[in-house]
């Protein structure tokens, strides 16, 4: 189901404070995971504290339950929306999506992770996070993604982890979907109106 | 000036104006309900704003008297970051002879972005719509006899909440129908989200014949009317009734058509009851009723704001 | 003044004379038509060619206001709007302000009126003082100042007794009563009661308020023969009980307004307030029923019931808005629409804009009588030419009327009116107005 572009593949080191992963030229999302996965079992071995993943919706939700799962933790994965402090409201409305936030864990204090499929502009990010803090006050927020689209970035956030790099033009979108047997896949799309990327 | 199409719309088929249940398609009454189903979790946060009407002023303009609708929108505006004004109109210019629209005008001029109207005459609503500037959106809380449409939203929201499925439901409206702008919202969107028993029920003087053109079945008796219901509402009855020779006393009102614990044993045993408030205890409904496990009435008032929500997020995203 | 209209198609709905001819006009009456000898040397000639030279409309409701809004020049607007839609008679009913029920504010109109050189305008007189529906006017008085009848305009008579004295009293002398039948109680809705009033959230007028008005009135007249003008029949169950009541030989005629004979309720729309009429418009039964009664004879006239109201009285929510349109100028093409929908021969179209109404007044008119509503030798030349293929649109700049509000605002209607004479006097000439 998903095509594979012309991507420059890059290998970029990621910041200082997470375990250095490298990139992967292609957009198979499934091994994708797998380095996903092998660098939060790292990052959870170097550290005891207690952490909560959190998809973001909806394309990190998935991920956040395979993690939960293949990394053995506890209890369900939170589930956050960025609908209601989305900044494109005015020209698009609530989205379609009828996924809620929903927390079933103690927000203040908590380490949070969050989980998502694709860091493009950094707005669905910012969202998120107002929405995470109208819940309460976390210890500390942090972010791993599948895959990161560098050089599009509109505000200053950045993830903690990222599997793999895509270098893929604003005409084109990305988006994490499940075959039809359950495996995880990327869909790349032209996009019409650069509004809706 | 002859309006063509449907004043709710643009020319895209979006909402910017809440007028009416009726002309709305399933589609969107569906919509409006889902939304609303997203921000009835906002009212259980810490934090129970969310940002999306940050900037807009949504502008209360009652020229009936409501303190109970008006503080529902009032709540539901401030949760969405709005600024809200609420205006005494009673007190106010339109009461020294300023017309409808003039008033409108002014307000307008005070940069206001939504209008929640709620007016004695049917159609007032309508005659706003026409008038204002393009970004203004104007949601209805009520005309004359006419509609209600956030009400029967959060009917809709509250039925479907404890129901589930709308088509294969039987639902009674007990009481002054005639009067109540309620029923005949209620009715629409029963009708539209597929409900195939809508019946109504109360003396001929308040029930007219002609409803069954809305496709409602006409019952002037409660044992036919509340026969294996699924939902009772029950709609307020007012005094001015009594005076109007429509209705000799409240007490033969609630000897024939008071809702007691007597009468729901006709209904489904796991029926519920509703009201739009306030409600009359011992006229239309009896305590026993009212303060017993069927009734609703405390879930339709809190869904009753998330539903207000939705929709002032919905009509406040679309232009004209 | 001596004028020829020339090359027109003549139609006299009276005698059933339809034929392309000249009209020669002096001294104010017709003194030929068809051959009209060489050595009449008109002083003004109008090419009628293309044209129907029918006789002058005459509008048996049109309302002036006037006196009330002289402020306003109210009355020379509506004078000029009536004669540009080829009216030139019309009856104006009493509820002026202050109404019609005294001598002196009767003369005043109509000296005002006469010396625009418009239309003719026929006063209708109040039934009772102020039309409160308790006292008698001064019917002899108002008859000498120039009133054609009595009536009590939209404001029913609620006391039986008041209403078999008004009817008796007036029978005395043979005055004609005009009233609306709508029983006053029953008559408070403010559109016609039904499915939509019902899904409308407004106040219903049921037929039962027109039928039981017609009731009460016709078994008055059983007693008491006087002629009754039935204004506005609204519904089918009122206009069969019309048309018993003159197989019965009962001395009433009847009739109907443009609004009903085209509209019904579901025009409103989304609460349109220009569908903000009395007597409301109803369904569509009683439309049909409407249409064939005029064509058929049971309904004598066609109105304009032309009434000017403002802007601010009618930008309001529809229960709170001033009922009434402005018509004048419409009515003779109202009159062509419907003929060209239910093919009305042309002749039964004109007849009840011209000789039908003129009947209804009767020998109120006086000497004017035996030619008002007609063209004929000898009689008065009031006529009215006008294109009928040439349509027109319905908007503000087109309409001379202050009333800008019609239900028909935005339609083309057919027939536009060339010219209009009055007593032998071009009253209306649309060239000289650049229409």
């Amino acid at each position: 189901m998903s095509n594979t572009p012309d991507t420059v593949s890059k290998t970029m080191a990621p910041s200082a404070s997470s375990t250095a992963v490298q990139a992967v030229n292609n957009l198979n999302a499934e091994a994708l995971y797998t380095v996903l996965l092998a660098g939060m079992k790292s990052i959870l071995s170097n550290s005891d504290q207690a952490i909560r993943l959190v998809g973001v919706a909806s394309g990190g939700v998935w991920l956040a339950q395979r993690l939960q799962q293949d990394l053995g933790l506890d209890g369900d994965i939170g589930v956050i929306s960025s609908n209601m402090h989305r900044d494109d409201f005015a020209k698009r409305g609530l989205s379609a999506t009828n996924t809620q936030t929903k927390l079933p864990f103690e927000v203040n204090g908590a380490h949070v992770w969050l989980i998502d499929d694709v860091l493009y502009t950094g707005r669905t990010l910012r969202a998120v996070l107002n929405e995470l803090f109208d819940f309460g006050r976390p210890h500390s927020v942090k972010l791993a993604v599948l895959i990161e689209r560098p050089g599009y970035k509109q505000l200053p956030v950045s993830a903690d982890l990222v599997a793999g790099l895509a270098d893929l033009p604003p005409q084109q979108s990305l988006e994490l979907t499940l075959t039809a047997d359950k495996q995880l896949a990327f869909d790349v799309q032209t996009v019409q109106d650069l509004r809706d990327v | 000036m002859r309006i063509q199409r449907n004043p709710q719309l643009n020319s895209n088929g979006e909402l910017i104006h809440l007028l009416s249940t009726e002309g709305l398609s399933k589609n969107m009454l569906t919509h409006m309900l889902d939304t609303a189903a997203n921000f009835v979790s906002v009212s259980s946060r810490d934090v129970k704003k969310v940002p999306l009407l940050r900037g807009k002023s949504v502008f209360n303009l009652f020229f009936e008297n409501s303190t109970r609708t008006r503080t529902t929108f009032d709540i539901a505006a401030t949760r969405l970051s709005a600024d809200v004004i609420n205006l005494d109109i009673a007190k106010s210019s339109a009461s020294k002879g300023e017309s409808l629209l003039d008033t409108i005008d002014n307000l307008a001029a005070m940069a206001a972005d939504i209008f929640v109207v709620r007016h004695g005459d049917s159609g007032a609503p309508y005659l706003i719509a026409q008038h204002v500037a393009p970004h203004v959106h104007v949601v209805n809380a009520g005309d004359g006899r006419h509609a209600h449409p956030t009400q029967a939203l959060l009917d809709m929201y509250t039925i479907r909440h404890f129901k589930g499925d709308f088509t294969n439901l039987s639902v009674a409206i007990v009481g002054d129908v005639l009067h109540s702008r309620v029923a005949r919202s209620n009715i629409h969107a029963l009708t539209t989200l597929g409900c195939p028993d809508v019946r109504v029920v109360g003396p001929k003087t308040l029930v007219p014949q002609d409803f069954s053109h809305l496709g409602v079945r006409v019952c002037h008796d409660m044992a036919e009317g509340l026969r294996d219901v699924d939902v009772v509402i029950t709609l307020r009855l007012q005094n001015e009734r009594m005076s109007g020779a429509l209705l000799p006393s409240a007490q033969e009102f609630f000897k024939s058509y008071g809702l007691t614990t007597q009468r729901m044993q006709l209904a489904k045993p796991d029926a519920i009851v509703m009201h739009p408030g306030p409600i009359n205890r011992g006229v239309e409904i009896s305590s026993e009723v009212v303060d017993g496990p069927q009734a609703v009435i405390l879930s339709q008032v809190t869904f009753g704001i998330a539903v207000r929500m939705a929709v002032m997020s919905i009509v406040a995203s679309h232009e004209a | 003044m001596k004028l020829l209209i020339k090359a027109g198609q003549v139609i006299d709905p009276t005698s059933g004379l339809n034929a392309v001819q000249d009209v020669a006009i002096a001294s104010g009456r017709v003194v030929a038509m068809g051959a009209v000898t060489a050595d009449f040397t008109p002083d003004r000639v109008i090419d009628a060619s293309g044209c129907i030279v029918a006789p002058g409309l005459v509008d048996l409701c049109a309302r002036l206001r006037e006196p009330g809004f002289e402020h306003e020049s109210m009355l020379e607007s509506e004078m000029s709007a009536a004669v540009a839609g080829g009216v030139t008679s019309l009856v104006c009913p009493p509820d002026t302000d202050p109404v019609l029920d005294e001598p002196g504010l009767v003369d005043m109109l109509k000296s005002r009126a006469e010396k625009l050189h418009q239309a003719r305008v026929f006063p209708l007189g109040a039934l009772t003082k102020g039309l409160k529906g308790e006292v008698l006017t001064e019917m002899a008085e108002l008859t000498e100042s120039g009133c054609i009848g009595f009536g009590q305009a939209d404001q029913p008579i609620v006391n039986t007794q008041v209403l078999q004295r008004c009817l008796q009293y007036a029978a005395s002398f043979g005055y004609s009563v005009w009233l609306r039948p709508q029983d006053f109680w029953l008559g408070q809705g403010v559109a016609a009661s039904g499915p939509l009033a019902t899904r409308m959230g407004l106040s219903g007028v049921p037929v039962v308020a027109e039928v039981i008005a017609l009731h009460t009135i016709f078994e008055m007249l059983h007693s008491t023969p006087v002629h009754v003008h039935l204004c506005r029949i609204s519904s089918a169950a009122g206009l069969a009980l019309v048309k018993a009541a003159k197989a019965q030989g009962l001395p009433v005629t009847c009739d109907v307004s443009v609004h009903n004979l085209h509209l019904i309720d579901v025009d409103m729309g989304y609460y349109d307030s220009r569908l903000r009429l009395e007597p409301p418009v109803r369904q569509q039964a009683d439309r049909l029923a409407l249409r064939a009664g005029l064509a058929d004879g049971t309904i004598d006239a066609l109105v304009s019931d032309h009434n000017p109201v403002e802007a601010d009285a009618k930008n309001l929510p529809f229960a709170q808005a001033e009922p009434g349109a402005t018509a004048v100028e419409l009515l003779l093409s109202l009159a062509i629409k419907w003929a060209n929908e239910d093919q009305v021969p042309l002749s039964r179209a004109l007849a009840v804009l011209t000789s039908g109404p003129a009947s209804v007044l009767g020998n109120s008119l006086g000497s004017l009588q035996s030619s008002l509503g007609q063209l004929a030798i000898g009689g008065v030349a009031d006529v009215c030419i006008y294109q009928p293929t040439a349509y027109w649109e319905v908007c503000d700049a087109n309409l001379r009327s202050q009333g800008k509000y019609t239900p028909f605002g935005g339609y083309e209607l057919p027939a536009q009116v060339r010219a209009t004479v009055v007593n032998g006097y071009v009253a209306f000439d649309a060239s000289k107005e650049g229409a």
